[in-house]
């Protein structure tokens, strides 16, 4: 090491010290490392993936300023807190946890890495080093609701999921609430199939909704086999979280779109202009996080409609959840003309009537 | 109700298959007396591969092939360790259920979220819409038929043909077997390669057909249901064709009855084709005498011919 | 031509050569994977294996993931020993942290002294409980234990979802899947503060020592070993069979168990549906790595939680997929069942024109 170099790294260490830890700025030699923690392999085609979709879209957003680095298949429990508390010390200092599990874990961490930035997906713990973020997907379930309602014959809808975590039950509830919107007598029947990630199974849950009448099936878990089984039964469905066309291009009516990558990029951003700060996200349709793939397969009267209900959602001129709202017992959850609030939305556990089966 | 029922039938029949399929060959190599757990790491190696080939040359014939080539290959890797180098065998199957896990994540990397070729239906025209019989019978994939045809062509083997006679006779005696002169371990080759090459024809029928795309870990613990299936079914085809249809059935229905809406919390429900699969291994293995007659009694012991 | 010819006795040599053999053949393999990835072979085999003991908190790290696997291993080992095939260690693990957990959830002001020991209890209870089942059905029906313990795991697993979604749901925690935080009286203690390394950390080596004086230097030992080994001798010497597959199982459930509610009730604090990253299969694994000895069990599952370590480090710093950990996994147990080889047999080089002279009359 000659002095110039010692000089520098001196200097960067002392300027480090100096300032206040949080609007420190990332070192200008060297790219910002930002890290990401994955919860199943990048090649599940589901969640996972499209958090990935969203590190490369920020890595080709940046080019050489930012090194993303990722680390799949992190198991929700203390592996995680060890993965986290890794990457925190290999200088990455933006770090994404992209699961409910790794909640605990990640507040762990950031209070021994008080400079770092962190950002958990799905929680609602959050500390001045700690954010968190997640899409309003129950926004497009509603839009898909409208669509079946517009063309189911039976208005029966089946739903497929893995456990009934809120994000379902907001999801089954938001779907039946726009069917019920346009179809007043709308049901909605649903499986949960227990299993965090059976290709195999989601297809035949997606045959027993069929053989029980259901003639849309959409779906709250990540494989496009439920797509495909309702391709082989010539009925139509739902795709989810990323644009499935081309694996049923006669089948698919639509998708919900999650899109991180414009979030990633932000967050990014804010830590490169030194602005980051603490924060609560919850996008929908507006902050660009959620989107439709195209409306397809249906007549252009529906596809009307559907543009419709997503720019309503979008102006804010439809919150989804707003009264009178009763439940599956008939009680009323929400007087008429009131908006559910986000906390209570967040931890949504009951179903609305005309929802069929019980959660546990 | 006969609507039901058909469409019933035609969602077992799919779930069933690539049980029924990797566990025919599991029972040959078990019959020869060799024990591979690692059946679930050869269906995924011939899952990724007959999608990545099908995928490359536009054809399911060469998937197929390809699948079968694969899974045969990873049960090279275990006969060697096994019968040449005498490891122990169930340590040896899970060793190879990891590397299958590990190697064909690897090798399917850039497959992920591509739609691939499905395999062609077998229409019959007029006969596919006969009533309830038309569906059920016909329109299904050429695996599907496949399945019956090497099920049916085992049992015809097993029991009904000389060689079938010897394969018998080295997994229940292998020093009896090569006292009079067969050769013992290039039997048991032969009969684990070809459980190797079923895994993979299972294995390829999953990702061509029953939930056609690659995606990691798509297997999703078939392989262990099809090792219960050949025990369950106490090492007889027949046997075999009930517990692969049994199981696929239960976990079929084990769905279904979530749809009806019964009030029992839909985890317990999910566990029964594995309470099922215990209450009838116990009530098949009873019979301790039945058992005795028909398990191969070497299996999972090694051979080493000492004269 | 190489002929393989029984030693009849076994090497002393080889039985410590042949893990250390199979270990520099994985690393060379490896090296070979790696290099075909593109990826330098010494820089990504020293990043996989001695990089993640070199940093900060690695070694805490290393012994918090090889506890449950050490814990788990040595009483597969003594079972596998008896030659019973508990391969559902994985389901008396989640028992294990149920009932202790159970135990936590419903008295949460309980004094510590009290509480936590209580749930240790509890925890091997329920391991040997779902133990026990396999272990009836194989003694009373005759029903396979490897299937039947399989299937239990996969049974356990989904009780745990049903618990957790149901019954033993957190009221405060917006409804998802997991239990409230245990209290702190309810939390394995920690051994070396500010590490998160903890009681069952140091309990580790001490139960794979008493695992190893049980099956080395008691009569019950014996007799397992002897029904494992012979079992046909083991009746004439009038051992009950059925009794050494009831311990044999009780033990390997009740040490899978404790692992499980160490692991709760320390680096958990909570039950969710994932409290287990497959430490009951992976200890299956250490059982047959260490060879089945409690000792070698020790050296085994470090050796395997190295392994994890070592993926993920290899995924930070060198983008490998995480796949790696997989095949290193099975190529170091390949290697190491084929090396075994030498311990009984030696390979003996033979010229073909003597082989044909031995094969004729």
């Amino acid at each position: 090491m000659d002095r110039r170099q010692f000089h520098k790294i001196l200097g960067a260490g002392l300027a480090a010290a100096s300032l206040p830890s949080l609007i420190r700025p990332a070192f200008a030699d060297g790219p910002l490392q930002v890290g990401f923690v994955y919860l199943g392999p990048v090649g599940d085609f589901g969640w996972t993936y499209q958090h990935n979709v969203g590190c490369q879209q920020a890595q080709a957003h940046f080019g050489d300023k930012v090194k993303t680095t990722y680390v799949e298949n992190v198991p929700e429990g203390p592996d995680s807190e060890h993965v986290i508390a890794d990457l925190a010390a290999k200088g990455n200092k933006l770090i994404f946890t992209t699961s409910f599990g790794y909640m605990n874990y990640t507040l762990k961490v950031a209070k021994q890495y008080p400079d770092v930035f962190f950002e958990h997906c799905t929680g609602y713990m959050r500390d001045k080093n700690v954010s968190t973020y997640n899409i309003r997907f129950y926004q497009g379930r509603y839009v898909q609701g409208v669509i079946d309602g517009k063309l189911t014959k039976s208005g029966l809808v089946g739903y497929i999921g893995s456990i009934p975590v809120p994000e379902v039950v907001q999801g089954m509830n938001a779907f039946l609430l726009g069917m019920r919107s346009v179809y007043p007598t709308a049901k909605l029947k649903f499986i949960m199939i227990n299993s965090w990630y059976d290709p195999g199974k989601e297809g035949d849950a997606a045959k027993a909704l069929i053989d029980q009448g259901c003639d849309v099936i959409t779906q709250h878990t990540d494989s496009p086999t439920p797509l495909q089984t309702a391709k082989a039964r010539g009925i139509k469905a739902f795709g989810e979280a990323t644009d499935m066309t081309k694996f049923a291009p006669e089948t698919q009516l639509t998708a919900d779109v999650n899109d991180w990558g414009g979030y990633y990029i932000k967050r990014i951003q804010d830590v490169l202009d030194g602005k980051w700060t603490s924060t609560d996200t919850w996008g929908g349709f507006d902050s660009g996080m959620l989107s439709m793939a195209p409306f397809a397969n249906m007549p252009d009267d529906v596809k009307a409609l559907a543009e419709q209900a997503v720019a309503d959602i979008k102006s804010g001129k439809n919150k989804v959840f707003v009264g009178p709202l009763t439940d599956q017992s008939g009680k009323l959850q929400l007087p008429a003309g009131q908006v559910m609030d986000d906390g209570t939305l967040s931890g949504l556990q009951w179903l609305v009537e005309g929802v069929e089966g019980k959660l546990s | 109700m006969m609507f039901f029922l058909t469409s019933l039938l035609v969602s077992v029949i799919a779930a069933s298959t690539p049980l029924m399929l990797a566990a025919t060959g599991e029972l040959i190599a078990e019959k020869a007396g060799v024990l591979n757990l690692g059946v679930e790491g050869m269906m995924l190696v011939g899952a990724v591969t007959g999608f990545v080939v099908t995928h490359i040359t536009g054809s399911t014939t060469l998937g197929i092939l390809a699948a079968i080539l694969a899974g045969a290959g990873m049960a090279l890797i275990f006969s060697v360790l096994t019968l040449t180098i005498l490891a122990n065998q169930i340590a040896t199957g899970l060793a190879l259920t990891l590397f299958g896990k590990g190697f064909s994540s690897l090798l399917g990397r850039n497959y992920v979220g591509i739609a691939g070729p499905t395999l062609p239906k077998l229409d019959i025209p007029g006969l596919s819409t006969i009533p309830f019989l038309g569906p059920v019978l016909f329109g299904h994939d050429v695996l599907i038929y496949l399945s019956f045809a090497l099920l049916a062509a085992t049992a015809w083997f097993l029991y009904r043909t000389h060689a079938g006679l010897i394969l018998r006779a080295v997994g229940d005696s292998h020093n009896a077997a090569h006292a009079i002169g067969y050769p013992v371990i290039r039997i048991r080759y032969a009969a684990t390669l070809f459980g190797g090459a079923m895994a993979g024809l299972a294995g390829v029928y999953m990702s061509l057909s029953y939930s056609p795309m690659w995606a990691e870990d798509m297997v999703a613990g078939r392989g262990w249901i099809a090792l219960a299936l050949v025990v369950f079914a106490a090492w007889r085809p027949f046997w075999l064709f009930v517990g692969a249809y049994l199981f696929g059935g239960i976990m079929y229905l084990s769905l279904y009855v979530q749809g009806i809406g019964i009030p029992v919390p839909s985890a317990l429900v999910s566990a029964l084709p594995y309470l099922g699969t215990i209450v009838v291994l116990v009530i098949i293995s009873r019979d301790r005498r039945r058992i005795r007659l028909n398990q191969p009694a070497s299996l999972g012991k090694p051979f080493h011919a000492t004269a | 031509m190489f002929k393989i010819e029984p030693r009849g006795y076994s090497s002393r040599f080889w039985s410590i050569g042949s893990p250390i053999l199979a270990l520099a053949l994985t690393i060379l393999l490896t090296g070979v994977i790696f290099a075909a990835m593109g990826q330098p072979p010494l820089i990504a085999v020293y990043t996989f294996l001695v990089a993640p003991l070199l940093e900060h908190n690695g070694l805490a790290a290393l012994a918090i993931k090889a506890a449950p696997l050490i814990i788990i291993g040595v009483g597969l080992s003594l079972c596998y020993r008896t030659n019973v095939w508990n391969i559902g260690a994985e389901g008396q693990f989640t028992l294990g942290a149920i009932f202790g957990g159970a135990l936590a959830l419903a008295f949460p002001d309980a004094p510590a002294g009290l509480l936590f020991p209580a749930m240790l209890v509890m925890g091997m209870l329920g391991g040997m409980l779902w133990a026990a089942i396999p272990a009836l059905l194989r003694t009373r029906f005759n029903a396979n234990e490897i299937l039947t313990s399989l299937m239990l795991h996969y049974v356990a697993s989904l009780l745990l979802v049903y618990l957790v979604t149901g019954p033993l749901k957190d009221p405060h925690g917006f409804g998802f899947p997991q239990s409230a935080l245990f209290s702190s009286a309810a939390t394995t203690p920690i051994i070396v503060p500010r590490t998160g390394v903890h009681l069952g950390c140091a309990l580790a080596p001490v139960i794979a020592a008493l695992g190893w004086l049980l099956l080395n230097k008691s009569v019950l030992g014996f007799q397992l070993r002897v029904v494992g080994q012979a079992p046909r001798a083991a009746r004439f010497a009038g051992f009950s069979e059925n009794r050494l597959i009831w311990t044999a199982m009780l033990i390997s459930g009740g040490l899978a168990g404790l692992a499980g509610i160490f692991e709760v009730a320390g680096p958990v604090g909570q039950l969710t549906t994932t409290i287990s990253p497959g430490y009951g299969f992976t200890a299956v694994i250490v059982a047959f790595l260490g060879r089945i000895n409690p000792i070698g069990v020790i050296f085994a599952g470090l050796l395997l939680a190295l392994s994890y370590l070592g993926g993920d480090a290899a995924q930070i710093d060198l983008g490998l997929p995480n796949a790696v950990t997989g095949i290193f996994q099975g190529i170091l147990l390949f290697f190491l069942l084929g090396c075994d080889l030498l311990i009984l047999y030696r390979v003996k080089r033979v010229r073909p024109a003597a082989a044909l002279a031995g094969a004729a009359p």
